[in-house]
């Protein structure tokens, strides 16, 4: 007997056959398999019309449940342990393997995953390939020249001198002359002790030329400027807000910023038109743009001196800026960190210094500050936030359990820090090698028919290499960059790094140079651009 | 204008544990200048030991002056030294020293290990890099009051306790660990790993190694991460003898160790140990290299202070040094243990039978008025401002009975505990007069009630 099919559906595979004696119980079989057939005949079809295919369905989600590959956020699981498993589980299919877990290893937090990653940005790539082969004008001739990390070596031989003084009881403490490690070690306020805060309010002003006085009680000490700039993100910004950088910017706020915090950061474009100048109108696009995404901003992050350009803020522009985050009633957080790394004529002014004078709302700035690069010391991990909120200064002491500076640290420097005299004359000297050694790195690089942008302050040149890349693009730049890595062997900082929105600038750092070492890296310089035809006038 | 973590008080800074140590500092005990003042028994810090400390110093003074055996500065190098990876030299010193309190029976590879500013900074790291927010960790109380911060509050992660009693010593029970994963899932929330302090804070007693292996059992089966805070691990002052996480891990059968050793990390620190707190020396140890590659870079923002690192390698390079800190901190604690025990003893009070530690966990449920938390925040007020003694009450270590308390005994030299002992005698002795006069005024009432009920019952029947 035919079947037939009314409608004129394409007929399920059917198998079974019709005879008449059984055709009762074959039409209900084929209700069965042919449940569409069943709905259409109207005998208890939309029953089982509706069970069957969701039955069918469930049984089709539990086959791709048991071979679904692991879930992309795992880690790669090693083949060998995956496979064999899952090889298992088609053979024996017993029920109780469908939904065990996925294969694979223990999975660990989405954060830690994007974290672990090998870091695929120029900045730390360079500075890893520098550390594993770095030069040396007697041993290593050949190898890697550093000028990737801002790093001040110019005036070691003072603080070693003083060192050697004085150390010795520095630590320890003279009490009656007697050794006294008691207060160092037990629990120290987690916010430093008030002797390192006074300090280090003292070593700030002659810093910033004794215009301005820093109130020991309105610093928190960190373990380094890193954790100050990620305590004070925790404190005005919740997950998913943002705050506003100018660019180029040090590409450690990307760290600093957004990997823990889940704040974003907003770059508000600076162009070498204006000498990379800040400008209020770009401040106010980017806000309005953020702001009709949805994005909630909630502060400006500046660094001034800024880094990688090293030029400065002007009063006027200190004004403005401080006039646009009270009308749209955000934070200020000014990185001042290069602050006492001055080599130019112009006069450094602090936030603090506009907001001593004017009547601005003091509870909105909050100044971050260091002494990585002041003072040389990255490793003592040294660290201010200076506010004038007391809500947040509250905040940040609490927070600063996760990152206190280190009580033998704290000893010394309150010692070296009250030395007036030595820090006087470490001032003095610091500026004068940092304008020699930039007067002859910057002539050199002229030499070269590279010029570089106005700056007065950091340890570095922010250099127009856009002549000499083959195509005005990152993609160019990266390859400049690749090739003065790789050929000339030098380590410069590429500006995408930093977030520059025009291709080909570089920050090349001097400090981490002898006078010596300055010939050497413009020949590298010369030698990896040689077949660029704009270097025909090259001295 | 602030965010909502530093407005939140999700911190726990307002729980009596830290309210405490506020009174405290308003009126600190002095042997001379204060002697009426209060004496601060709520520090778990090892003040015990550093007559030891302070003579290697002074025999070091190179190490000090920050140059090395042939007398040559090594300042410029550790100025400019801030490689997250941490020095090398350190590293290896501190992994030998980890070894060695826990009897060598582990070894520790120096390749796995994350130093950090502070235990509270490796513990923190960790959740970051094992959960993420929303997620939850089972944490066993009573346990330190410090986790609400370290763990919960910029990570955004929960802590679900694992309520364990006084029945069975406060122990994790298998159903505990099953009744707080059920209780987590009913809350919605995911389930990330289990965290337990071994030597425990506030118990002062280390778990056996059947213990530790069920709990990595019980992890293996949810598939989550095992943390094992050991901090106090060289605070073991008494048999039994330490049994690190890792030794557990270690026996389980050969097939389970790839999975095993990816779940479960160690934190550690020197505070506790070495008496070291300023210095702000903490790590994390793990096999799992996702972990370690993470928590390395996000260590960043903590690292610990070069000129740190290199004195501590020297100072625990000198192994004779070690040994000789370790036997006779372990021999001071002991004994200053016994002395709080046995003169909490004579008070009638008893504590927890415990073997490490900086603090006993002490048992004061009779000197309740009634078997609540209000109860016990009344006799920590008392003991507190009558009596002068701040310690530790239960609550503030989430613990599920009142009538608890951490007292420490490490932070104080003798004669102060001795004042504090005679305090406690006083105010128990003072307290069980009061109550005696109150019970015996109260039973008399009662039978005058009673006998008066008689007497009317009487005469009623008599009546009829």
């Amino acid at each position: 007997t035919h079947l037939s099919f009314p409608l004129g559906h394409d007929p399920a595979p059917l198998v079974v056959q019709t005879r008449k004696p059984v055709r009762a119980a074959a039409a209900a079989a084929m209700r069965l398999i042919v449940p569409l057939q069943s709905v259409v005949q109207g005998r208890g079809g939309l029953i089982f019309g509706s069970l069957i295919p969701c039955a069918l369905f469930y049984f089709l989600q539990l086959y791709l449940k048991r071979h679904r590959s692991p879930k992309p956020q795992s880690n790669p699981p090693s083949p060998t342990t995956s496979s064999p498993k899952l090889a298992e589980m088609t053979r024996t299919s017993s029920r109780s393997n469908l939904f065990s877990r996925s294969i694979g290893q223990v999975r660990i937090s989405s954060r830690a995953i994007s974290i672990a990653k090998p870091n695929e940005s120029p900045y730390y790539i360079g500075l890893d390939k520098a550390s594993e082969d770095p030069y040396d004008r007697l041993s290593n001739p050949d190898g890697v020249i550093q000028l990737g990390l801002s790093e001040n070596r110019l005036c070691f031989d003072l603080i070693e001198k003083w060192m050697s003084e004085n150390l010795g009881h520095s630590i320890t403490g003279r009490d009656n002359g007697e050794l006294n490690i008691n207060g160092i070690a037990t629990y120290q306020p987690f916010d430093g002790t008030m002797e390192l805060k006074l300090a280090m309010a003292g070593f700030m002003s002659h810093i910033m030329g004794g215009a301005v006085t820093f109130e020991p009680s309105q610093m928190v000490l960190t373990a380094g400027a890193t954790p100050a700039i990620e305590t004070l993100c925790f404190c005005l910004a919740d997950q998913g807000n943002a705050f506003l950088v100018p660019t180029p910017y040090y590409p450690g706020f990307d760290r600093d910023v957004k990997f823990r915090t889940g704040v974003e950061l907003i770059p508000v474009h600076c162009r070498s038109t204006d000498n990379f100048a800040l400008s209020i109108t770009a401040l106010d696009q980017a806000f309005n743009q953020t702001r009709k995404h949805g994005t909630k901003i909630r502060g400006i992050l500046l660094s001034n001196p800024a880094n990688p350009v090293g030029n400065l803020l002007s009063r006027e522009m200190l004004y403005a800026i401080l006039d646009f985050a009270r009308e749209k009633n955000i934070h200020v957080i000014s990185d001042e960190i290069f602050a006492g790394s001055m080599y130019g004529n112009e006069e450094f002014v602090s936030m603090a210094e506009v907001l001593d004078s004017e009547g601005f709302d003091k509870n909105r700035v909050h100044i971050v500050y260091g002494l990585s690069k002041d003072l040389s010391l990255p490793g003592f991990r040294v660290g201010v936030i200076y506010s004038f909120n007391e809500n947040v200064l509250a905040a940040a002491r609490k927070l600063t359990r996760f990152s206190s500076v280190s009580a033998p640290t704290q000893r010394l420097l309150v010692s070296m820090l009250s030395d007036a005299r030595f820090i006087e004359e470490y001032i003095k000297t610091n500026k004068r090698r940092l304008q020699n050694m930039h007067a002859l790195f910057v002539a050199g690089l002229k030499g070269l028919n590279i010029r570089c942008a106005d700056s007065s302050a950091g340890l570095y040149c922010w250099a127009d290499m856009s002549k000499l890349i083959s195509s005005y693009s990152e993609k160019g730049e990266l390859e400049l960059w690749d090739k003065l890595l790789n050929v000339g062997k030098i380590n410069v900082t590429p500006g995408s790094a930093c977030h520059c929105i025009e291709p080909g600038w570089f920050r090349c750092c001097f400090t981490t140079l002898a006078e010596e070492d300055i010939p050497v890296v413009l020949e590298r310089i010369r030698k990896a651009v040689e077949n660029t035809t704009d270097l025909l006038n090259s001295s | 204008m602030l965010s909502s973590k530093a407005s939140s008080n999700c911190h726990g800074q307002d729980s009596l544990y830290f309210l405490g140590w506020q009174v405290y500092e308003k009126n600190p005990f002095h042997e001379v200048e204060n002697p009426t003042g209060i004496i601060q028994m709520g520090l778990a810090e090892n003040q015990l030991s550093f007559d030891l400390v302070e003579s290697w110093i002074r025999k070091n003074p190179d190490v000090m002056g920050l140059k090395n055996k042939d007398g040559e500065s090594v300042f410029r190098d550790l100025a400019l030294f801030q490689d997250y990876h941490g020095m090398p030299a350190f590293k290896n010193e501190l992994v030998e020293y980890m070894a060695k309190i826990r009897g060598n029976k582990v070894k520790f590879d120096p390749n796995n290990l994350v130093l950090a500013a502070g235990a509270t900074s490796a513990n923190e790291t960790l959740i970051f890099c094992l959960a993420d927010p929303g997620d939850a960790i089972l944490l066993p109380t009573p346990s330190y009051a410090g986790f609400d911060r370290d763990l919960k509050w910029r990570t955004g992660v929960e802590i679900v306790p694992i309520h364990c009693s006084s029945s069975n010593g406060f122990r994790i029970s298998m159903f505990a660990l099953e009744e707080a994963y059920e209780r987590a899932q009913k809350l919605n929330l995911k389930v990330k790993g289990v965290l337990i302090t071994n030597p425990s804070n506030p118990l002062g007693t280390t778990m056996t190694k059947d213990e530790l292996q069920s709990l990595i059992t019980f992890a293996i089966d949810k598939d989550i991460h095992l943390i094992s805070d050991e901090v106090f691990s060289g605070t073991v002052f008494d048999s039994p003898c330490f049994i690190s996480i890792m030794e557990a891990a270690m026996d389980s059968n050969l097939k389970r160790n790839i999975d095993v050793l990816s779940r479960i990390h160690i934190v550690y620190s020197l505070s506790k140990d070495l008496g070291l707190p300023g210095f702000r020396v903490g790590m994390i140890y793990s096999n799992n290299q996702t972990v370690v590659s993470a928590a390395t870079k996000m260590s960043s923002f903590g690292l610990v202070s070069s000129q740190t690192q290199y004195l501590l390698s020297y100072m625990l390079a000198n192994k004779k040094f070690t040994s000789n800190y370790m036997k006779r901190n372990q021999k001071r604690l002991k004994k200053r243990k016994e002395m709080l025990v046995s003169g909490l003893k004579k008070s009638g009070i008893n504590c927890l039978k415990s073997n490490a530690g900086l603090f006993c966990w002490v048992d004061m449920r009779h000197l309740l008025c009634s078997n609540t938390f209000e109860a016990e925040t009344d006799l920590w007020k008392k003991i507190l401002c009558e009596v002068g003694l701040n310690i530790s009450p239960g609550s503030s270590f989430h613990c599920s009975q009142p009538g608890w308390f951490r007292v420490c005994f490490a932070n104080m030299n003798q004669s102060t505990l001795q004042v504090a002992l005679r305090r406690i005698k006083d105010f128990v002795e003072r307290s069980s007069f009061n109550y005696q006069q109150n019970m015996g005024s109260l039973s008399r009432k009662l039978i005058s009630n009673w006998v008066r009920k008689l007497s009317s019952a009487d005469r009623e029947e008599q009546e009829r």
